[in-house]
């Protein structure tokens, strides 16, 4: 596994190295009388790629949303930085952390080029009279932008597309422009919800180089992802979520080797043993996960 | 017979798909028959065609043509062009860069539509056939025979579906049905055009010069219209040739040299547009132009918010009414309980601020809803503020507004010395109080084009195309949504407050029921909202043309009196139904709405 951080060509949002970028304490999230994250820890430096993994309704889209600011955690508190995550979804987009989709939600009527400069929204000023008055200033933010966005599709090889629609795209283009976009808003952070899901393997190691990459550049990233060979390959330390609760952490081998995730995941019964019925919904989520073009779980 | 058909054919394969007409004409006999016919129809519209001047537009004069006349001979003209084109004459070929045959059958089909319109209205007017002359009985004929040509050229045939035996008769005949259908698509359909080499840009400056001057005489032309056959006739002869100039290719390949050159051709336009008032001898209709540029201009700005930001607006008339109120209140109209006569410019900018603080009060509550919602509730304000207006009339409320009977005598506008409510001549052109007008207007629709183009192609404008297609990714791209489409909002709101500003002056009384959600006459919420609808979302020229047919159509047609708005709506979901992304088609709309079309995934501009 290459955990070589290069951080030669950092971002302008890029953290410096070793530094916990994010850090989750205790973070509980009720609906009601549901408890779908029960008091869950997770802590990612910076220049580290951490995996989320957990059978389907184990609670990870749920955590992932208490991250992005669509949920405020009912208990416990997520720290960016050292801040507090504001409530909003586009405040901690621009407190820098951004998120990709797991079904993909590009613009699709928008170019591929005009996706990434929307991304690039929170790091711009120009408002309405700048855009109508046209002043030097105005010109000169949008050619930073535009430069900005196509080193950006350089990365991801889709700089010869930058005028076609985002809708017309392949699959596995979109997805790549997702993260593309993501990226334009300059994170120090960087949710990936189940990027290679409905990805061939050729696909799936791309995407894989992709992560890399983008953790050579210093910004730090957090997979969930349903695939475990992906995660494994991939990620600097695995968290596993059972039930809304992290069942263990640590990197591949501990985890892999871990007879509770075993359990978790192939149904055996473990301490707080849960029923027949738990265990075949798992079973019946693992075996979906091995499926090619697999459903989604939200 | 290799003839120039629609479809790119291969050459020598052997098993190419069978070529036929939709009518069993040999394609030699047809190609002269529809040569023939056009030739004769030219012919024919210098001929008499009814005996009596009764039927409006003098049709009875040899070796002049009149009226309708002139509308057909343009058709014929054209269908021979295209003819011509089909014979592989040398230079035609630029006229049709698509193929020409297909163009060939709607310019034949124009010319038959006009043509037979015009006989049928003057058998059925003047009581019988008897009525027509030699001239009548031609042009029937050879428009017949051309049109028949033009469907029984060759084109390539859709295969049928192939027939499940266990099928009943009734699956049966909805294959055969479907099929052909899909046979007469293929005969209307045209292949891809190909693209305009690079001229000299002179040469490209000079062919949007004759796109401008064309659109203007179009324009001039059908605003001019003195009677209801000669609207028809015109509606008939101009939708139809308009598809034939796009099946043949050359609007497309017009769009491509306008692309070029766009801030060229958003002034030819506003050149275009100011010269109409020159084109007018008196001042009947430039009132007409005023108010359609009133009802576009508001329309445009309507665009921003439903076609950008995909707010759907239900009571955007409203705004019109806080600005023409606004600048009522401030004109010095004797009904008005202020005393004062602020100068032109500082009413517009009283109209426009009040719009936007009335904008800003309406959006802030009501933009945390989405879709079907802020529809209703939108609705719901248009209706208050013209229920509020009408109240404020010193018994129901404080005397403001003056009730129902509105604010009247409303002042002409002075603006540097110039009386826009008086006649000028200008180097030997009378230019009236409608006129003047008119070029004031032109500067308010130029105000807010500019707003469109510069909002639309900026970060701004990205966002609120984010926001329309989808809000939730949106957010997550940091954008603060509520903040984003409250400016949206705003700006619709302030630019219907200018336009408001100039209508209290041109209508010189302004009264609640201006202001209604639906009316049957424009500008009114539901007719606003129509003509961005019906001209094509998300585009400047959209709005401009489906406001100007939606203002043109009830007010040439008169006969179609209280049957106006019932058919409007059989037009509305006509359109709807055949070119749902409208007339003027924003490029990611037709997309949208035709992804089983191969349409070109580049787009060569991104600017809305």
């Amino acid at each position: 596994m290459t955990t070589d951080t290069t951080t030669q060509d950092t971002t302008p949002g890029a953290n410096a190295p070793g530094e916990a970028v994010l850090d989750a304490r205790g973070v509980t999230m009720r609906f009601g009388g549901l408890t779908a994250v029960r008091n869950v820890d997770l802590t990612v430096n910076s220049g580290e790629i951490v995996g989320l993994i957990g059978p389907n309704g184990a609670g990870k889209t749920t955590f992932f949303n208490c991250l992005t600011g669509l949920y405020i955690p009912t208990e416990g508190e997520v720290r960016f930085r050292g801040d507090v995550l504001p409530p909003k979804s586009f405040k901690v987009t621009a407190a820098g952390i951004a998120r990709t989709f797991q079904n993909i939600r590009l613009f699709g009527n928008m170019t591929v080029l005009e996706n990434v400069l929307v991304g690039r929204h929170t790091r711009t000023k120009e408002g309405f009279w700048s855009a109508v008055l046209r002043g030097p200033g105005f010109h000169r933010a949008e050619k930073a932008s535009r430069e900005r966005a196509m080193e950006l599709l350089e990365f991801i090889g889709l700089e010869r597309k930058a005028d076609h629609l985002a809708r017309n795209l392949p699959y596995g283009e979109q997805r790549k422009l997702e993260i593309a976009r993501a990226l334009a808003s300059e994170p120090g952070l960087l949710l990936l919800d189940e990027p290679t899901a409905g990805m061939n393997p050729q696909e799936t190691r791309a995407t894989e180089e992709l992560v890399f990459a983008i953790r050579d550049k210093g910004i730090a990233v957090l997979v969930i992802e349903h695939d475990m060979r992906f995660i494994f390959n991939l990620c600097d330390r695995v968290a596993v979520l059972v039930q809304g609760e992290k069942l263990v952490e640590g990197d591949s081998a501990t985890v892999q080797g871990d007879e509770r995730v075993i359990a978790a995941y192939l149904g055996e019964p473990f301490d707080n043993a849960p029923g027949d019925e738990e265990i075949a919904e798992v079973e019946a989520a693992e075996a979906q996960t091995d499926a090619p073009g697999k459903e989604t779980d939200r | 017979m290799t003839t120039q058909t629609t479809a790119p054919q291969t050459p020598g394969t052997p098993a190419a798909p069978a070529q036929s007409g939709l009518i069993g004409i040999p394609a030699n006999i047809a190609r002269a028959l529809t040569l023939g016919g056009a030739a004769l129809t030219i012919v024919s519209t210098f001929m008499s065609w009814t005996w009596t001047s009764d039927f409006p537009g003098d049709l009875t004069v040899y070796g002049y043509p009149g009226g309708l006349q002139v509308l057909v001979l343009i058709g014929s003209i054209l269908t021979t062009l295209f003819s011509l084109a089909g014979y592989d004459i040398k230079g035609l070929r630029h006229l049709v860069p698509a193929g020409g045959d297909a163009a060939l059958r709607f310019a034949a089909l124009a010319t038959f539509a006009t043509a037979w319109y015009t006989v049928i209205a003057i058998s059925d007017e003047l009581g019988g056939i008897v009525n027509l002359d030699p001239g009548g009985y031609i042009v029937a004929i050879a428009t017949l025979a051309t049109l028949v040509g033009a469907l029984a050229l060759p084109f390539e045939k859709p295969e049928p579906d192939p027939i499940d035996p266990d099928d009943d008769s009734w699956e049966k005949f909805k294959n055969k049905a479907a099929h052909q259908r899909a046979t007469i698509k293929a005969a209307f359909a045209a292949g891809a055009p190909r693209p305009v080499g690079k001229l000299p840009s002179w040469a490209e400056i000079l062919v949007i010069v004759a796109v401008m001057a064309l659109g203007l005489t179009v324009f001039t032309y059908g605003i001019g219209t003195q009677y209801d056959e000669l609207f028809i006739g015109f509606l008939l002869t101009a939708g139809f040739g308009f598809a034939a100039l796009n099946k043949s290719g050359l609007v497309a390949q017009a769009t491509q040299i306008t692309s070029r050159h766009q801030t060229i051709t958003v002034f030819g336009a506003f050149i275009a547009a100011a010269l109409f008032p020159f084109t007018q001898t008196d001042d009947q209709y430039a009132t007409i132009g005023v108010y359609i540029l009133i009802f576009a201009t508001v329309a445009l700005g309507l665009n921003i918010v439903v076609g950008l930001a995909g707010l759907l607006d239900l009571g955007y008339v409203a705004f019109l009414g806080v600005g023409a109120y606004a600048a009522a209140l401030v004109s010095g109209s004797p009904s008005s309980p202020w005393n004062v006569h602020f100068p032109f410019w500082a009413a517009v900018l009283v109209g426009a601020a009040a719009s936007l603080t009335f904008g800003v009060l309406i959006g802030a509550p009501t933009l945390r809803l989405r879709g079907d919602y802020l529809a209703i509730v939108t609705l719901g304000f248009g209706e208050i503020f013209r229920i509020t207006v009408q109240n404020l009339d010193g018994t129901s409320g404080p005397d403001i507004t003056n009730g129902s009977n509105g604010i009247s005598s409303i002042p002409d506008l002075n603006i540097l010395g110039w009386n826009l409510g008086a006649t000028h001549d200008i180097l030997g052109f009378t230019i009236g109080r409608f006129a003047n007008y008119f070029l004031l207007m032109l500067v308010i629709t130029a105000i807010v084009v500019l707003v469109f183009r510069r909002s639309g192609d900026s970060r701004i404008g990205r966002a609120w195309v984010a926001i329309r297609e989808d809000e939730t990714a949106a957010l997550a791209m940091g954008i603060n949504g509520f903040k984003v489409k409250l400016i949206a909002f705003a700006v619709g709101a302030s630019l219907a407050g200018l336009a408001g500003t100039v209508q209290a002056h041109v209508t010189y009384t302004v009264t609640p029921e201006q202001y209604q959600f639906a009316g049957p006459i424009p500008p009114n919420s539901a007719f606003l909202l129509a003509a961005v609808v019906l001209g094509g979302m998300g585009t400047i020229g959209g709005p401009l043309i489906g406001a100007s047919l939606l203002y043109l159509i009830p007010n040439k047609l008169q006969f179609l009196g209280d049957y106006q708005l019932f058919a409007f709506g059989v037009a509305l979901i006509l359109l709807m139904r055949f070119r749902p992304e409208g007339l003027v088609a924003n490029q990611r709309r037709q997309l949208e709405f035709h992804e089983e079309a191969e349409a070109p995934t580049v787009l060569s501009k991104t600017g809305a």
